[in-house]
């Protein structure tokens, strides 16, 4: 019983670590731009195939593919962002988030349309669980959730420490008093969408990593994604990562008395209760 | 080709009748609703069970199905109103997400993804396949001008004026002393409930129900119906229905004008030009064919054009 209660709880930390990026990347973009992005489904898949193409196609070890995960995630976020989204912004948060659900499905199914629905793995070594005090852990996962940590680091560096990253706080907090400072929104608005949907793109490939790819890897995830993203405090970057580890490590201990398909509903559950007794989440909605 | 046509505009009308409970919440008490697609998988649930199991008929199953979604629409809406839309988005969209999950999983009631089939519907044995297609068209299309008829009414009167008050400045309508949180939960029931009744209809038309019937994309057609026909009209619904019909099944043509391609490379072909279609429509005609008509008070007339 202490045994599977432990195991539940290296696996949900392990989890929680990996759903950590796509839930920083859903909000930082929103502590930016002010509106759900719900494309970061679909957005994630694409960064996971990118992923695959320099893996598996090209031969490169998973840190480099990882890499390119960012940078193609990053720039097809960006890239649809301001072509198809901006225009609705100034029709209100709505309108923006409901043209989100358009792209993530247009994107999706260019995904589908490229790869087909045959899940498909990476040219990766497979290693023996390491037993620790008759828990087992996986070599792959605690590697993936170092790499997700690396990634987490740099992004707190570069909000914390950088230009680009003061910019990106001044907008989060006050896009008014930014622009009429001389911030240019546009700009502010390429950035966070390339380092948001860059996240995700990682977060991605490192969920197909443990799981499969296919044209739904980012899709069977964003129940997760949101549930880390308001368990924490929308558009709240520390929150994110909170959230992430609460979500993890909850829907790991479901599965001890759940059947584990309903696993990703636990976390709609952590969203209805947090709304219900915290509605602005763990760490509230300031972004950071 | 009759009974193809007939066949549509069944589905013309469902997809109307769930476009007019989307307009009742999105279109008049400006509130989201991204998860529709979960209500009208209760109500499609809940009556094909009813008439499977406890042999309701088909006035009992609907208001049944109705029932049922109403109370889940409450719920949700208790819960984020008194929060920004974006909550409402999140949580409607997971809503719909977990729905299907129940629908895929709990085999005991709902046959897991193979579904419940043989759904009984009143005179499916007793008319010809082609006069039972024609009879549900009617029906349907009579339920979605009755409920158009209705929900215009709802939309003229007091109700409605105090819906629109809230959609365009809550803390106005409260300071006229309206019980926002009460009209808030109110109309996502009642625009659940449509929805519910919506996926009765459906089920007892089709004779069958499966978790990947209720998917986004149902969703997105209802929201690209509304889009189309025009945010805030009731009669745009009923337009809308019939305009997303003709997209989705005229994308069906694609195929012969790219030769070559798989079954799946067509299936994803015809989705994306869905969400394209919507994306595009939002950008470039946002009020639809048949915007809402505002009155503007004489010394507030500013053209007469709604932001």
């Amino acid at each position: 019983m202490i045994a599977s209660f432990l195991q539940a709880l290296v696996n949900g930390t392990l989890a929680g670590a990996v759903l950590a990026l796509p839930a920083l990347g859903f909000n930082t973009v929103y502590a930016v731009l002010r509106f759900p992005n719900f494309a970061i489904a679909s957005l994630a898949t694409i960064g996971a195939f990118a992923g695959w193409i320099a893996n598996v196609l090209w031969g490169w070890p998973a840190p480099a593919a990882l890499v390119v995960a960012f940078v193609i995630a990053g720039a097809a976020g960006a890239a649809t962002d301001a072509l198809a989204l901006r225009p609705l912004r100034p029709r209100g948060a709505i309108m923006a988030a409901i043209g989100s659900v358009a792209l993530d499905l247009l994107l999706q199914n260019a995904v589908r349309f490229g790869f087909g629905n045959d899940p498909r793995g990476y040219n990766l070594p497979v290693f023996r669980d390491w037993q620790v005090a008759g828990i087992a852990i996986g070599p792959q996962e605690v590697e993936d959730a170092g790499l997700a940590l690396v990634a987490m680091v740099a992004l707190f560096l570069l909000l914390r420490f950088t230009r680009i990253g003061k910019t990106m706080r001044a907008v989060a907090d006050n896009a008014a008093l930014a622009e009429s400072k001389g911030i240019d929104p546009a700009r502010v608005a390429w950035i966070a969408n390339s380092v948001g949907f860059g996240l995700a793109g990682i977060g991605g490939m490192l969920v197909a990593l443990d799981t499969s790819l296919d044209p739904l890897t980012g899709f069977r995830v964003l129940l997760s994604i949101f549930a880390a993203a308001v368990v924490g405090g929308l558009g709240s970057i520390p929150g994110a990562v909170a959230g992430a580890f609460v979500v993890g490590i909850g829907e790991e201990f479901s599965t001890l008395f759940l059947a584990p398909t309903y696993r990703t509903a636990i976390g709609f559950l952590a969203i209805l209760v947090v709304l219900s007794f915290r509605p602005r989440g763990l760490f509230g909605e300031r972004a950071y | 080709m009759v009974d193809y046509l007939a066949s549509l505009a069944v589905f013309a009308g469902l997809y109307a009748l769930l476009g007019l409970g989307l307009n009742l919440v999105w279109g008049l008490g400006g509130m989201v609703n991204l998860g529709l697609a979960g209500f009208f998988a209760i109500g499609a649930y809940t009556s094909a069970l009813a008439a499977l199991h406890l042999h309701f008929p088909l006035v009992a199953a609907a208001l049944s199905a109705m029932l049922l979604a109403a109370a889940s629409g409450a719920l949700l809406a208790v819960v984020t109103a008194r929060l920004k839309g974006d909550y409402l988005a999140i949580v409607t969209l997971g809503f719909a997400e977990v729905i299907q999950l129940i629908a895929s999983n709990e085999i005991w009631l709902t046959n897991g993804t193979d579904g419940l089939s043989a759904i009984p519907a009143p005179g499916r044995g007793a008319l010809s396949p082609l006069g039972f297609d024609l009879a549900s068209a009617g029906i349907v299309w009579v339920v979605a001008a009755a409920a158009a008829a209705a929900l215009g009414r709802l939309s003229a009167a007091p109700y409605g004026r105090v819906l629109r008050a809230i959609r365009e400045d809550e803390m106005v309508a409260r300071v006229a002393g309206k019980n926002v949180l009460s009209f808030k939960i109110s109309a996502f029931a009642a625009s659940a409930a449509v929805m519910g009744l919506a996926g009765s209809l459906y089920a007892t038309y089709d004779g069958y129900v499966a978790p990947d019937s209720f998917d986004v994309l149902v969703t997105l057609l209802v929201v690209l119906a509304v889009t189309a026909g025009g945010v805030g009209r009731m009669q745009g619904a009923l337009l809308g229905g019939v305009l997303v019909v003709a997209l989705s099944e005229g994308t069906r043509f694609l195929g012969g004008l790219l030769p070559g391609l798989s079954a799946l490379q067509m299936a994803s072909l015809r989705q994306g030009v869905i969400g394209l279609f919507l994306l595009l429509l939002l950008r470039l005609r946002p009020e639809g064919l048949l915007p809402e008509r505002m009155r503007v008070h004489p010394l507030n007339d500013q053209g007469g054009k709604i932001r």
